[in-house]
Parts: C-alpha cells; structure tokens; sequence
C-alpha cells in the first residue's frame, strides 16, 4: 500500500531542499552522466565516417558475432535453471534448501576474476578435468566453450533470483487448481506456471542479457585474447584501446553503452508494469 | 519421476513449510535435478578445484605467500579503496535516494532510471570512459591537473572507479525504504517539538540505517572484486595502484596456478562473509518494513 | 454420478502437530455437508485430503468404494473451490471454465464447438454470461466465487469441495451467494462438502453438519440435531452462545441456583443418575431460553437492559455470574425490568453434561434435558 509522504514538512524546506537536489544532480552528472557522454563523444571524435569504419572492421563484426553467440547460449542455460531453480526452491521445501539458496547468491558477490580463474582450475589443462578433456579432444579454457561457461557463471542467479520471491508471492493454488481440473504437469507448467511468470521471466532474462553481453572480467581470464577469434565486444573494447585505437575502441564502447540505455528504459518499462499489475491486483482483491 | 514418491510440500500452505509433507506439485525430481545439475557444472565443482588447489599450498604456504609484500600491497589496495569508495557512495548514494523519494524536481524519473547505470554498462566500457574522462587532458582531469593532481593512472582512479559501480547498490537499498515510511512517524515527532535536523537524527536516520549498512556492504564486496573498470584507470603498479583481482590475472598470466587459487580462495571466503553479513542485514530490513 | 464418500480412520500429523486423529464420516450422494469448526480443528486438512492435495498419514478415503489414497487428484473427479478462488488470472472468466475440458487427453476432450456449448451454458448456470470476455482482475469477489463454481463443475465432478467459500465476501453478499449454491445443489445434485467455520452459514446451508475440534468430529447431525441436542458444552457453545448456571439439584430433580436457593429448572427425566440430590451441575442455557420476572425477593438483579435490533438483551447479575437473557423487544415493557430491578429467572429449557472419570479426562455421558420448573 502506498503510504502518504509527508508533504506538510517537506514543504517547510524549499532552499535546504534546492540545495540537495543541485548536489544530487551535480556528483550524478559527474559519476554517471560525463562518462556515458564521454563514451560517444570519443567514438565519434573521427565524425561518423571513422565511427561507421569501426564499426564495420571485421574484427569488430566477428566480435559481434561472437558475443551474440554467447549471450544466446547462455539465455537459454540461464531462462532453463531459472525455470527448474525457482520451481524446486518456491513450491518445495527439502533439506539442503536454504544451502542451494546461499550457493545461488555467489555468483553476484564473487569477483568474476575469482569466477574465471575456477573455471580456469577447473577446465583448463592443468585443471583437475584438464587431462580427461583433452584425452577427448575438448578444449574448453582459452575457448569459446570457457567463455560461455564464464558468462553463464555470472549471470546465473539473475532469472531464479527474480522468480523465486514472485512464485512465492503468487502462490500454488493456482497450480493445484489446474491440476484438479486434470491438467497433466506439463499442461500446467506451459498454460499456468509460465504465462502466471512471464513479465519476472522477461525482467530476469533482459538483466540478465545486459550482463552476458557486456561481462569482461570473468570472460578475459577464461579467453585465449587471441584477437578476432575469442573477442567478445567487451574484450574487443579493451584490445582496439591497448593498441591505441582510441576511436575504434570507443565506437565498440558505444555499442556495448547503447545496449545498457536500451536495457534501462525497458527495465523502467518493465517495473512500471508489474507495479500497476500489483496495484491493481491489490486493489480489486 | 513418479509422483507418489516425492515427499515435498506446496510454500502456500502453512503446514507445507514443515518437513515430510507430499505434494500434488510434479516436477520436483527434474527441476531439482536440473538446478543441482547446472550448479555442480558451473559453481560447485569449480569452487571445489580451487580451494582444492589452495589447499596443496598446505598452511605454511599460504602464510608465506599472504605475506609477500606485493600480496600485502594489493589487499591494502583493495580493502582500502573499496572501503573509501564505498562510503562515498553511502553518502551520496544516501543523498540521491532522499531527493529522488522526497523532493520533485522536473527530470526526476530520468535521473531515477539513470542510477542504476553502472549496473547496466559494461565494467570494461566504464573502465576506458572513466580513464579519458579523468586523464590530464580528460574533461574532469584537466581541471585539477594545473594543482598537480592526477587522477587516471593512480590508486585515487581506482578510488574513482569503485565509486561509480558502488553507488546504485547504496540508492537502491535505501529507496524503498525511504518510500515506505509513513508521514505519520515525521508529524508525531513535528508535533511533539522536533526540529528539522532532529528529525532527520532521531527518527529518520536510525530508520534507514540498517539498508544504508546493507547498501554499504553490497558497494564494498562489489569494489572488492571489481576488476573491468579498475584496469584501465589504475596506473596497476604493485603494491601501490595494483589490485587484487588484477594480481589474481598477472599470477594465473605467470602460470602460479597455486598462488592464484590461494588468493581467490580468500577472496572467496570474503566474498561469503559479505554475503552472510548483507543477508542478515537484509533480513533486518525487511523485519523493519513490514513490522 | 454423485459420489458417496466415506472417509475411515484417517490421521494427519504435521511434525507434533496432529491436524486430524483417527477421523472417520460417511457423506451419502447428494447431500450438501458443512465441515464446521474454529480455526485449527482440521476441517481444511480433512477436505484437501479429500481432494487429493495433502495425504492422509494412516487411514483411508472411499469414493463410491474405492480407496481413493493413491490415485492421483486428477482421476478423482472432484470439483474443488478454492478459499481465494485461485482463478488463473492470465485467462478470461471464459478460459477459466473452458481449462478443465481442454487439458483433457485427445480421445476424450470434446470438440470446440462441445466446449464453447458447456462454457456457455455453466456460465448461464451462475448467471455470469455476459462476463464471459472478462478478467478475474475485473470482477466483484461474488463473481469470482461464482466462476470458481462454475470452473469446478465444468469437469462434472462426483464430488464438489468448498473450502471457506463465502469467507472474503462481505455479509449481504455471502447470504445471498449461500442461498443460491443451496438451490443450485437442488437442482444439480451433486454431493457437496463446504468448510466453514461460521455456524449461522453451516445451520442454514447445509443438510448435515460435521462439527469438528482438534482434529477429531465432535458431532455429526443435521442441523436441527446439532442445535437441541449437542453432545457437549463445546458443541453447544460453538453453535451459538449460551449461559452456564452453576446448580445444585435438589429434591425430584428440581435445580436450584448455587448460592441462592432459587429453583430455575426441573429435570425432565428424574429417573437418571444425575438428578441425585446434592449434586452439582453447570446448566447451560441459550439467552433466549432464560425468562426474568419482576419479582421484589427474586435473586437476580438487572445490570443492563439494551436494545439490540428485534430483541432487547438483558444482563443480571445472580450470585456472581453474570448472565444474558434475550426477550422480543415488543415484550420488553410488560416486563417492568429496568437497571436495579431483582427479578427471578426461569429456564425455558437447558442442558446439563455430567463430567465422569477423573486424571484430567472429561467424558460426558448422555446430556439431560430440563422444562421449566
């Protein structure tokens, strides 16, 4: 329920208040606002014909490229174990739960660096899969395999987190309902579960995709750097701007910016939506 | 998976969140299976390899090797930039969230979306625009350059980068927060004599100071293991500007397989600490908000 | 096709928690029974476990016969109305009823054109067809209720389950609601099991109560049954207020008000073991049935005399306990009671539950009735 703000006093303080929004607006306008400003003023400091130029390096393409694959990949992983995730730990209560539901969490809280050298330790030559893989012929570290691997590990609470706390805010009954209408499990899971989910599914899915495209540092330990072959976008940001391509690297930069605007006017969107819904829910229950 | 022998129980219902009690529901061998599956893959097994590895460093080892001066120097570096950084951003962070709840001004909603800006750009594209923009010839650098102050390529530019990822976890902590308070707490305190200032002390303050701590937290741990927007901003010179995750990459670069996992493992068990500390933190805020 | 369901020794445990102790009742086909009882007494665990959404510890489930334990909810075919309603939101009240017949398998679902048909009908059945296209969002919770009945019988159950539900609609809608599910169990004969816990709905609903406590069924009666003749002071109590007297019998039966020497009852069988003179009763008395007189040496005085609707409610004091007694207000000024008037109580009719057995186990016998003296 919305509460009533408190008018009467705010209104007391018209100059403490002018003071407060001027230094608000002035440190996020430095923090936030220069540098986004910045990220476009440099890629298009060579006018728009050296923008398009970098833009339309095949390096650059290939990055691209290479970044959808993994964000694509690691959508489905993260929308599948967001789905099964939030399933088991919503509507179920069994030991270890409250385990799987901390271990859920690390990701967000681990330095991705911390998350790629694992990988590395893990998957790579010297890793304890390391001999079994390459006796099959697989290579994963310094591969796009490891870079997807990566990817998913950073992203991975972000479709659960979201759905748990709205599966058990919605309740089974409606499950339940379906299934003493005769509804088989998987009648119920496409026709009720999902679409009962589906704006928190969009909502996690598009975090998580901003996230996934523009992962770096997770991403570099586990790649090989080789360029034009495992450069994701964001790596490719930091390869044009080492090798002094000041303006390419930015343009890459502008891409990766664009996407994060995009990414926050449909988050706004988005949460607009599921307030009204709630709201309305709320009022008419 | 047969239904007659899962033994879980529907969250709706009281009693279901007791232990032993089956459930219409299906679904829960497969989608347990699937999440235990994908876990083990990516977070179990390879959490298990690197403390594995740390461990063959045996405990002598790893004393030695926390106790080399560039290792020293690197978590000074960290914990103390993160932790600068991080109170920045409570204090700002704090500022912004009580003017974009309690004050109207045209451009509210924008600067509202903006916040959660560092969430949504890559580190590594904040890493590159943060170093121009502070660089002696950046538009912020070449400000204070003429003082001989110099921002990229020292430990103040890491400073400078853990504040900008810092702050939306601060802002969006304490918003909801700030929202849900009732006008009423405020007018009983007006009424009863408070003055602005006590107000804001005595009632407000201790309030929200539970999801500041929260906000504060979260900031630190993510200053902690920031690495894309560090790099390029930090002049990375060991033990002066040099910080932990990069030292993790530069070991792994000179294949100390070993010393790496021995760092990433502490990181780790930080990283958990945080963790804990936050959920609890969290717990308070929501006990907090509701009761 | 109605069901008769018998239910046998069924036991419900969560963790120390017992929810139903050897539970055991018949519903015979085509009745409409009330599971009464507060909060807690295990009615809403004994009708999901009807339904097949919870499962009895020991004890079985018999539909028409057949153990119904094991099978999945789904071969059960029962018609559940949820306490919410738990309507799916994301469909039309159309969708709603229509969902049961389209899960069902290939070779038994009906066409479309059959669907749309038995859609349409059920929705005239509740009188709701012109909101067919709505959301559950966009309906009044009568509405609601009356979709989720319609949901329910569209699978044409054996049995139809009502958890609570009239309980989130306000007063005026819930008597209307209750009057209309009785006819429509009239008409469409289905045997119905409601979980309530107001008696006033179960008293006027249903054709059997089965008033339950702490997981076990304290009684089971029609309605008429449960109120003249409850089988204990909980029973009793539960189904509408009453007063206890605490009583001396005296000679031939005749009880007198302890402390006082008032004769207010006779009992009615003199013959049984409780009407030994000397002995101590607690005699329960609805505040209808308890009649004052104006009397100057009566052992009661009036505290207050209120006006509450029809009825004038009366409170006296007599010998330390306070009791109420109802009179028709049109009857009010022939009595001549106002505050600090004595006056002498007669009971219309009461009972009395003699205790037996000792070491904190209460049994009662059967109770006794008593005319007035």
């Amino acid at each position: 329920m919305a509460k009533r703000p408190a008018v009467g006093l705010r209104r007391q303080g018209g100059v403490a208040n002018v003071i407060m929004i001027v230094v608000a607006l002035v440190f996020m306008v430095l923090f936030l606002l220069l540098p986004l400003v910045t990220v476009f003023a440099q890629a298009f400091a060579s006018g728009l014909s050296g923008y398009i130029a970098s833009i339309t390096d095949p390096n650059t393409l290939s990055a691209i490229w290479l970044t959808l694959i993994v964000a694509a990949v690691a959508l489905v992983v993260n929308v599948v174990f967001g789905l099964a995730g939030s399933w088991a730990l919503a509507r179920f209560r069994f030991p270890g739960r409250l385990a799987i539901l901390t271990v859920l969490d690390l990701p967000f809280s681990v330095s991705p660096v911390v998350a790629g050298l694992m990988l590395v330790l893990l998957y790579g030559r010297q890793g304890w899969l390391g001999p079994w893989l390459e006796a099959h012929n697989l290579k994963i570290i310094f591969a796009l395999p490891g870079m997807i691997i990566a990817t998913i590990f950073v992203t991975l609470p972000f479709v659960a987190r979201e759905l748990i706390p709205l599966m058990e805010e919605q309740g089974a009954d409606e499950e339940e309902a379906a299934i003493l209408l005769g509804a088989s499990g998987w009648q119920m899971f496409w026709r009720i579960t999902i679409p009962k989910l589906r704006w928190g599914l969009l909502y996690g899915v598009l975090l998580s995709n901003a996230r996934a495209m523009g992962e770096f540092g997770a991403v570099s330990v586990v790649s090989g750097n080789i360029l034009g072959l495992t450069d994701t976008m964001s790596l490719d940001v930091k390869a044009l701007y080492d090798g002094y391509n000041i303006v390419g690297s930015f343009a890459v930069a502008s891409l990766l910016a664009s996407l994060a605007l995009v990414t926050l006017v449909a988050k706004t969107v988005l949460e607009r939506q599921f307030l009204t819904r709630s709201t309305k829910e709320e009022v008419s229950a | 998976m047969s239904l007659a022998d899962s033994r879980p129980a529907p969250a709706s219902s009281l009693w279901g969140r007791l232990r032993g009690q089956r459930s219409i529901l299906p679904g829960l061998g497969l989608s347990l299976g699937i999440t235990l599956f994908v876990l083990s893959l990516i977070v179990f097994l390879p959490t298990a390899a690197m403390v594995g590895d740390a461990a063959t460093l045996g405990v002598g080892g790893l004393v030695h090797l926390l106790a080399t001066p560039r290792v020293l120097g690197a978590f000074k570096v960290s914990l103390g930039c993160a932790a600068l950084a991080a109170l920045t951003s409570a204090i700002f962070g704090l500022l912004i969230a009580w003017v974009l709840v309690r004050t109207r001004f045209p451009g509210r909603r924008l600067a509202d979306a903006m916040v959660d800006l560092p969430f949504a750009l890559p580190t590594s594209v904040a890493g590159i625009a943060l170093s121009t923009l502070y660089a002696p010839n950046g538009w912020l650098g070449s400000l204070v350059a003429p003082y001989g102050i110099r921002i990229s390529f020292t430990v103040i530019g890491v400073y400078i980068a853990l504040t900008f990822v810092g702050l939306p976890f601060v802002v969006r902590s304490v918003q909801p927060v700030l929202q849900d308070m009732e006008a009423e707490q405020e007018e009983a305190a007006h009424m009863l004599g408070a003055g602005r200032l006590q107000i804001f002390s005595r009632v407000i303050f201790p309030a929200i100071l539970p999801s500041l701590t929260a906000g504060f937290a979260m900031a630190f741990a993510r200053g902690l293991g920031e690495y894309g927007s560090v790099i390029f901003i930090s002049s990375n010179r060991p033990g002066v500007s040099e910080i932990v995750p990069l030292l993790i990459v530069n070991q792994l670069e000179q294949f100390d397989f070993a010393g790496a996992a021995a760092i990433g493992t502490l990181m780790l068990i930080l990283s958990l600490a945080l963790l804990c500390g936050i959920m609890l933190l969290q717990r308070l805020v929501r006990s907090g908000r509701h009761g | 096709m109605a069901g008769h369901v018998s239910i046998r020794d069924v036991s419900r445990r969560f963790g120390a928690f017992t929810a139903l102790d050897a539970v055991s009742l018949d519903i015979p086909a085509g009745e409409l029974v009330a599971l009464l009882g507060p909060s807690g007494s295990g009615k809403t665990t004994l009708l999901r476990i009807i339904a097949g959404l919870d499962f009895p510890d020991t004890g079985q489930v018999l539909i028409n016969g057949e153990d119904n334990v094991a099978r999945h909810p789904r071969e059960r075919g029962v018609g559940f109305v949820f306490q919410h309603y738990a309507l799916f939101r994301h469909m039309t009240v159309a969708g709603n009823v229509a969902f049961g017949l389209q899960v069902r398998p290939r070779g038994l679902r009906p066409s479309k054109a059959e669907i749309k048909a038995r859609v349409a009908a059920l929705l005239d059945l509740v009188q709701l067809g012109w909101l067919a296209d709505r959301y559950p969002s966009e309906l009044s919770g009568g509405q609601r209720q009356r979709v989720a009945l319609a949901r329910a019988l569209a699978i044409e159950p054996r049995l139809l389950l009502l958890d609570e539900p009239f309980g989130a609609l306000d007063t005026k809608v819930r008597k209307e609601l209750g009057q209309w599910l009785r006819n429509l169990h009239h008409d469409q004969a289905i045997t119905s099991l409601l979980v309530t816990h107001d008696q006033e709905e179960a008293l006027e609903l249903a054709d059997r109560i089965v008033l339950m406590s702490q997981g076990r069924v304290e009684q089971i009666g029609t309605p008429a049954e449960l109120y003249t003749k409850p089988a204990s002071p909980f029973v009793l109590e539960f189904l509408g207020e009453a007063n206890r007297i605490a009583g001396v019998v005296g000679e031939g039966g005749l009880v007198r008000v302890a402390g006082t020497g008032d004769a207010v009852a006779q009992s009615i069988d003199p013959g049984h073991a409780l009407a030994a003179a000397g002995q101590a009763v607690t005699l329960y008395v609805r505040p209808h049935d308890l009649l004052l007189e104006a009397r100057a040496d009566g052992a009661a005085v009036v505290r207050s005399v209120k006006v509450a609707g029809a009825f004038a409610k009366i409170e006296v004091v007599l010998a330390d306990q306070v009791l109420t007694a109802l009179t028709p207000l049109h009857r009010l000024p022939s009595l001549h009671l106002q505050e600090g008037s004595r006056a002498r109580l007669v009971v219309a009719q009461g009972m009395s539950f003699p205790t037996q057995g000792a070491g904190g186990s209460l049994q009662f016998a059967a109770p006794r009735s008593f005319a007035m003296a």
